[in-house]
């Protein structure tokens, strides 16, 4: 994965069961420029990301299945709730709890508006939750979420070259990242969102 | 150009009525709306899926509830999916038959799930007549030389 400039496309992978709904998200995202890519369950999701659905997550952050290397890089996943075999919830989980997938933005959509769904999936991790029909107001939401992932892998890039000038302290971020970083984990939505992940680490492991 | 102005009369009394009759709800403009030069069949395209899957939904719907032992939970599957497709194209009434099903699933209620099938089936061919009207007069229109008006 190179460096991604500002101005390249943002890569939605759309996931709902439906025919119609897929071909109403397609157009909704390309129409607000998206590079879109639709399947129609959350185990092609799953495919498409590079994930084997089967795969454990160590508990050691370090080691990455070699498997989860992404050939097309997706900036969103948006997905529908239900589904037969894996839920979107299901998805957003599995999504979540991997360490190469964590930061992907996930969105859910449902046609059925329950509250309790809903707070489960916005504590899981979910950034929105659109209710169906989705609309194009609702593909507006999207853009601050994109923007935040592409702005957080600008900072790391920058920070990447910048790495000689400040050791002690990127020594401490490591070391509270260290700490933190299960919790990270299991909370879903990591606190320091725009801080870059995983570079105070490396540091600290030479 | 005489003939244009009274197709396009024509289509905004019809599609209006449409609305009024509670036929097809907003979600239909929606449609409209994202429907361009670019993609110049996508409503076309989009209430084509959702005949053909309609007409499947309701064989397998008829099916499911012929059966010795009717799953109640498998039907209220069925509806629940029709329900989400005729509420993507704005097709409001079958939507509203297909809520109105869905309780009757839920209470297992066979009386009431053949009563409801035989009306989300009557309104589903209430409003595919009506769409394929409404289609055709775009075409009419097209062809004309004139544009569709957009109602909003």
């Amino acid at each position: 994965m190179g460096m991604t400039t500002a101005d390249s496309q943002f890569h939605v992978l759309a996931v709902d069961d439906s025919l119609i709904d897929r071909k109403l998200i397609e157009r909704l995202l390309k129409t607000s420029s998206y590079q879109v890519t639709t399947v129609d369950s959350g185990s092609k999701a799953l495919e498409f990301l590079g994930l084997n659905e089967n795969d454990r997550n160590t508990p050691n952050e370090t080691s990455v299945s070699p498997e989860i290397h992404q050939e097309v890089e997706v900036n969103l996943v948006i997905t529908d709730y239900c589904m037969p075999g894996m839920t979107g919830y299901d998805l957003l989980k599995k999504i979540k709890e991997s360490s190469s997938l964590k930061n992907i933005p996930v969105v859910i959509m449902s046609s059925e508006n329950i509250p309790s769904r809903i707070s489960r999936c916005m504590e899981e991790g979910a950034e929105e939750f659109f209710l169906k029909p989705v609309r194009l107001s609702d593909v507006n939401k999207l853009k601050p979420h994109l923007m935040r992932t592409k702005c957080c892998k600008n900072i790391q890039n920058q920070e990447n070259q910048e790495n000689n000038q400040s050791p002690e302290i990127q020594l401490q971020t490591a070391q509270s990242n260290n700490n933190n970083k299960r919790k990270a984990v299991d909370e879903g939505i990591s606190p320091d969102r725009t801080r870059p992940r995983y570079n105070g680490f490396t540091l600290v492991s030479n | 150009m005489e003939i244009v102005g009274q197709l396009q009369k024509q289509y905004v009394d019809f599609i209006n009525s449409l609305f009024r009759e509670g036929y097809l709800d907003d979600q239909y403009v929606q449609l409209q709306k994202l429907q361009d030069d670019s993609n110049p069949e996508f409503v076309v395209e989009v209430v084509s899926i959702f005949f053909e899957d309609s007409e499947k939904l309701l064989n397998d719907l008829a099916s499911s509830i012929q059966q010795q032992v009717v799953d109640f939970k498998k039907v209220d599957g069925y509806v629940h999916q029709f329900k989400g497709s005729s509420s993507s194209v704005g097709a409001q009434r079958v939507k509203n038959a297909c809520v109105a099903f869905r309780n009757f699933c839920e209470e297992k209620n066979l009386d009431g799930c053949s009563r409801f099938l035989n009306l989300v089936k009557q309104e589903f061919y209430l409003v595919k007549n009506k769409l394929e009207t409404l289609l055709r007069l775009e075409q009419q229109i097209l062809q004309a030389g004139g544009t569709v008006p957009l109602i909003e």
